[in-house]
């Protein structure tokens, strides 16, 4: 179903903007302010997002990136300006775009298949089909054998996983991930990013990414936009080109990976408080 | 709050309809409320209450919380009383009145118990659990520092679980409020139950109004006296 | 080690009714029978099946304004707690009720409904019912918003946030809300019978009290608080039961 609804937009979009932006950005943000009262949040922030890559959004704490992320999901307002995702208005959530929590946001009172298949439940999938679709995902993240236990019986990066799975498990071409690993330990960490790696390769879809961890934007991003705070607008935009087809272990010590987080780190150091 | 305006007026309207004799208008009401509240009879029955009041208040705090501590400090305590807490805690204690009535006497002495016993086994346990979340390091501190056991008592572990303890005493003096209350219904010859008694006995519906009014308001703004004093200590909590 | 927690409590229990009984023995006062009296009387009473008769009497009106209390409390609890406009009308009506000495209304409940089960009913719900529509309302409220925030942004209309979230989330405090107001629907329910007419076990107290059969009267006072007690702490387990989980899954703890 909701496969349908993204190829019907599709046809919407090819009528009005030009073919060759389509195929070059999946979410379009332009000029959006936001304010919370006397706050300025955003101002005027416009940024591409290209189909099938991972773009991170980076920044100090408070420069409003899980504000823009929650704009783009259809949760806030926008007080002015336009997201488009597949060349169509956001107006609210939809089914294009599926969002992982940085408090993973799972039902304490579900277990692993319940909370993996939420998203089918709430789109009114029957129950066998959702848990078919749902049992795939759970073994995608590595939690095969864990679908009856509850969220408490979990550690906290594989509550995560329940999380990426659910979010999965929707289909939507959009995933907007909000600190996805900042509440995961360490070596958890480590692990995710290089499945990020891989999930990004393998399921071709568009990943919007938040963090505030230099080196994770950098290790996982395809694009990096650099936003700076009080109002938060974007600094930079950064492709790394050459590490991106490297295998997950050399990454790390790419001289370019390495100049790039330097770079970041000369322009954010001013903002740290 | 400020809907309270519309049922006061709700009251007034339904009451000037005289649907019910129970229900005099609430204009009524406050005139009354002025009339008798400088009357002898109504002062003896608010000075009796907060009598009663003050006296089980004052008895459960300086019972409770030495009571809390030590229980807090001591696990063979805690085994042996904390049961009994918990057990008074969701007691009817409404039953034990009959027997302090039969020990004590048909006065102020069973109504100053009966309070205390509404109000003193929150105060226990919200000292207990204050008390056990004291910090290792805080008590290691006092050791260190030589620290006599009476000295900690009160120097420590008074102060560290201070923010709980004000609030079983908040908790604590909303139950007195309901326990002197009902101590007086069932002894009906002292305070607001004697007058309680009288009007209803003489059909003096405004008159029986006006007392609950007045005696509703003054428990309410205790609860919110307290309330404020309790998010003014509320720094203290998180900053431990 | 847990030998050792049932150890002191049957320690302490001996402890407290030994006490009791030296006291009786002393005595020291002529109202006060020893504990081994009391459990005589009780047994006593518990043969010749009274205990029974009284507590069907007793349970009447506690159970029937339980079931009124749960049911209105529950519902105006959700909907002050879903709607702002309810919030605002209702929520301070019973915030002064949650405080106020409802008790005293007593009086007129007599007045206006008489001395029967009407009455006593009224009672039972006036104890019991602010604290579940508070609990229910708070609980609403409480409800943490990342996960209704997941909800909406996996396309849930209102109607599932409510079913499939909020109920869900807040039913550990609304249940708790209930055990609450249960045990004060039980003080509500002897405070009847003992200031309205006596019936059932208050009939047993205020009768043997008058004759001054005061091993019956301890009885009977016995009974009911160690079936209040009993009672709200199985409901209490079943409580840690239902909602293992729940409470574990947050952070906090």
């Amino acid at each position: 179903m909701a496969m349908h609804q993204i190829e019907k937009s599709y046809d919407n979009l090819q009528v009005v903007v030009p073919p060759a932006d389509v195929a070059q950005s999946a979410v379009s943000v332009r000029n959006v302010s936001k304010g919370y009262g006397n706050v300025e949040a955003l101002r005027d922030l416009s940024l591409e997002f290209p189909r099938g890559q991972l773009t991170s959004l980076l920044g100090p704490s408070g420069c409003g990136k899980t504000t823009l992320l929650k704009i783009i999901a259809g949760l806030l307002k926008a007080d002015s300006g336009d997201v488009e995702v597949n060349g169509v208005k956001v107006a609210g959530p939809g089914p294009d775009r599926a969002f992982v929590f940085q408090d993973f946001a799972l039902l304490p009172w579900a277990n692993v298949m319940r909370n993996v298949a939420f998203g089918l439940e709430l789109r009114g999938i029957a129950k066998s089909e959702r848990e078919a679709i749902a049992e795939k995902y759970i073994k995608n993240v590595g939690l095969a054998g864990f679908e009856r236990s509850y969220p408490h019986e979990l550690s906290g990066g594989m509550r995560q996983r329940v999380g990426l799975a659910r979010a999965l498990s929707v289909d939507a071409q959009v995933l907007l991930l909000d600190e996805p690993f900042s509440a995961v330990d360490e070596q958890n960490r480590r692990k995710f990013q290089e499945d990020m790696l891989e999930l990004v390769q393998k399921e071709k879809k568009t990943f919007i990414f938040v963090t505030h961890s230099i080196e994770e934007a950098v290790y996982v991003s395809d694009q990096i936009a650099v936003l700076l705070p009080r109002p938060s607008r974007v600094s930079e935009v950064i492709r790394p080109t050459s590490f991106r087809h490297k295998d997950a272990a050399n990454i790390r010590r790419d001289p370019e990976y390495l100049d790039i987080i330097d770079r970041i780190w000369a322009s954010l150091r001013n903002y740290v408080e | 709050m400020s809907s309270l305006v519309i049922w006061a007026l709700l009251w007034e309207i339904i009451g000037r309809m005289d649907l019910t004799f129970f229900i005099p208008p609430l204009s009524h009401v406050i005139v009354t409320l002025f009339d008798i509240i400088g009357t002898p009879a109504f002062l003896k029955a608010l000075s009796e209450t907060g009598y009663a009041f003050f006296g089980g208040v004052v008895a459960s705090i300086v019972i409770g919380i030495p009571v809390g501590i030590l229980i807090g400090k001591s696990r063979l305590l805690d085994e042996m009383i904390l049961p009994w807490v918990n057990i008074f805690l969701s007691a009817p204690l409404t039953a034990l009145v009959p027997v302090l009535m039969v020990l004590f006497g048909f006065g102020m002495t069973s109504i100053i118990i009966t309070t205390t016993l509404f109000a003193i086994w929150i105060i226990i346990l919200n000292t207990r659990a204050g008390v056990m979340q004291i910090n290792r390091s805080m008590i290691e501190m006092a050791r260190s520092f030589g620290a006599k056991p009476l000295e900690a008592f009160f120097k420590i572990y008074f102060w560290a679980a201070l923010p709980e303890i004000l609030g079983g005493v908040r908790i604590g003096v909303i139950r007195a409020v309901k326990g002197v209350i009902i101590g007086q219904l069932l002894i009906s010859i002292v305070g607001f139950g004697a007058l309680f008694e009288l009007y209803s006995s003489n059909f003096l519906m405004t008159h029986f109004w006006a007392v609950l009014v007045v005696l509703f308001a003054m428990a309410f703004s205790i609860s919110e006296v307290l309330a404020y004093l309790e998010r003014r200590v509320a720094y203290y909590a998180a900053k431990r | 080690m847990k030998h050792r927690s049932l150890l002191l409590k049957l320690l302490s229990a001996l402890l407290v009714f030994g006490a009791w009984e030296i006291a009786g023995r002393i005595p020291v006062s002529f109202a006060f029978p020893t504990f081994l009296e009391s459990m005589q009387a009780l047994l006593a009473m518990t043969l010749d099946g009274r205990i029974f008769v009284a507590y069907a009497e007793t349970l009447k009106p506690l159970v029937v304004g339980i079931v009124i209390s749960a049911v209105f409390g529950i519902s105006l609890g959700l909907w002050t707690g879903l709607s702002q406009r309810f919030d605002w009308l209702f929520s301070p009506v019973f915030i002064v009720m949650q405080a106020a000495p409802l008790a005293a209304l007593i009086p007129l409940l007599v007045m206006a409904y008489g001395i029967g089960l009407t009455s006593k009913v009224f009672v039972v719900c006036i104890m019991a019912m602010p604290v579940i529509v508070l609990n229910t309302s708070g609980a609403v409220r409480n409800t943490p918003s990342s996960i209704k925030e997941m909800a909406t942004s996996f396309l849930a209309r209102d109607r599932d946030v409510i079913l499939k979230i909020i109920i869900p989330a807040a039913s550990p405090v609304i249940f708790s809300g209930l055990r609450l107001g249960i045990s004060a629907g039980f003080i509500g329910a002897i405070l009847a019978e003992l200031k309205i007419t006596p019936t059932g076990v208050g009939d047993i107290i205020t009768y043997s009290r008058s004759i001054a059969d005061y091993p019956s009267m301890y009885a009977a006072i016995f009974s009911i608080i160690a079936l209040a007690v009993v009672f709200l702490n199985l409901l209490e387990r079943f409580e840690n039961f239902l909602f293992a989980g729940n409470n574990r899954g947050y952070a906090s703890d």
